[in-house]
């Protein structure tokens, strides 16, 4: 490769825009399930993500108060912080959890918003996360959303204005992929915010998958902390990430049924 | 005076400020928010929001998740 088209590759900008802050990475990662918090660190680190998801829950009364916190190796000032209202079935619980959140990080207004419809699925429960956005919305918070691939229904979020709008690529923590591109394809053409996967990636090909259809970014939590090897897994996501958003913005050949030799059929000899 | 802490009915003294509570707690100086019958309490009034008897107090902090 020429040493103009590399510096041609290496500076070309081409941040991820949410909220009208711009991020170098598009992987975005959650904070759950790590074995401690250092190996939360090392795999958040080795990831790269900018934009890092944790959970708000009731702090443990009577126990051991000097134990080490999350936000101690996950801090504010180094990372962007997307508290997520996981466990939420109803949006009245959702926008309690959004409002602490709020008070706890300091008036921070970015919020992942999710509202379970079971416990068996963790589908979002569609009509909650309306409700919920329409309260959140007019309360000022900026909304990163969980919702099915359902193309209308992403677009509905969309126009209710939500800063950011996350399909689920399969159930979570499933690890079973892009279960329906062709309907990440479409949320992703209609869209004029960023479309991110949340949720169902199980290793690096799938988030590339995702980066390859369009997709803005993706976040994901256990397909890191739950490989064997969570830290290298972070990096191989990075990578997949990267490799993705390369290939979509360079276009990829059409598919198609038959041959086309590499090489010229002119100038044989035999 | 009998109040509930995330969830748990316990006595505690009268008249306790917000920032009393979180003292006794060992909470006092950590990073969390305060919820008292749903209703959000500032950290900036801490000092001065009264906890009555009855009330429904949550406590939350951020913890791992995705």
């Amino acid at each position: 490769m020429s040493s103009v088209i590399q510096a041609k590759l290496h500076t070309s900008s081409d941040p991820l825009l949410i909220a009208g802050v711009e991020y170098k990475s598009r992987l975005l990662v959650g904070t759950g399930k790590y074995k401690d918090l250092e190996e939360t660190r090392a795999a958040t680190e080795a990831s790269g993500a900018e934009i890092v998801t944790v959970a708000i829950r009731r702090t443990n009364i009577g126990q051991n108060p000097n134990e080490p916190s999350l936000l101690e190796v996950i801090s504010p000032d180094k990372y962007t912080l997307l508290p997520n209202t996981a466990g939420c079935y109803t949006a009245s619980d959702a926008v309690r959890t959004c409002r602490l959140a709020r008070e706890l990080l300091d008036g921070h207004e970015l919020v992942k918003l999710e509202v379970l419809g079971d416990e068996k699925t963790l589908f979002p429960d569609i009509i909650q996360t309306i409700e919920a956005t329409e309260i959140l919305v007019k309360d000022g918070f900026k909304i990163m959303v969980y919702t099915n691939d359902d193309p209308i229904i992403a677009k509905r979020f969309e126009d209710m204005g939500c800063v950011a709008v996350m399909p689920l690529a399969a159930p979570i923590g499933s690890g079973l992929g892009i279960r329906n591109p062709h309907n990440i394809r479409t949320i992703v053409e209609n869209a004029s915010v960023p479309i991110l996967v949340d949720a169902g990636v199980g290793t690096a090909s799938d988030a590339a998958i995702a980066m390859e259809l369009g997709c803005d970014g993706v976040l994901m939590n256990t397909a890191i902390a739950g490989a064997q090897d969570p830290v290298l897994m972070a990096s191989a996501m990075k990578k997949g990430i990267e490799a993705g958003r390369e290939a979509f913005r360079a276009g990829r050949i059409p598919r198609k049924r038959f041959a086309s030799a590499s090489s010229p059929i002119d100038g044989t000899f035999f | 005076m009998n109040i509930t802490v995330n969830g748990t009915a316990s006595e505690y003294p009268d008249k306790l400020s917000a920032s009393e509570l979180l003292r006794s707690l060992g909470l006092a100086d950590k990073r969390l928010a305060l919820e008292i019958n749903e209703e959000i309490v500032s950290r900036s009034t801490y000092d001065n929001h009264v906890i009555n008897p009855g009330d429904r107090v949550e406590i939350v902090h951020a913890i791992g998740g995705g």
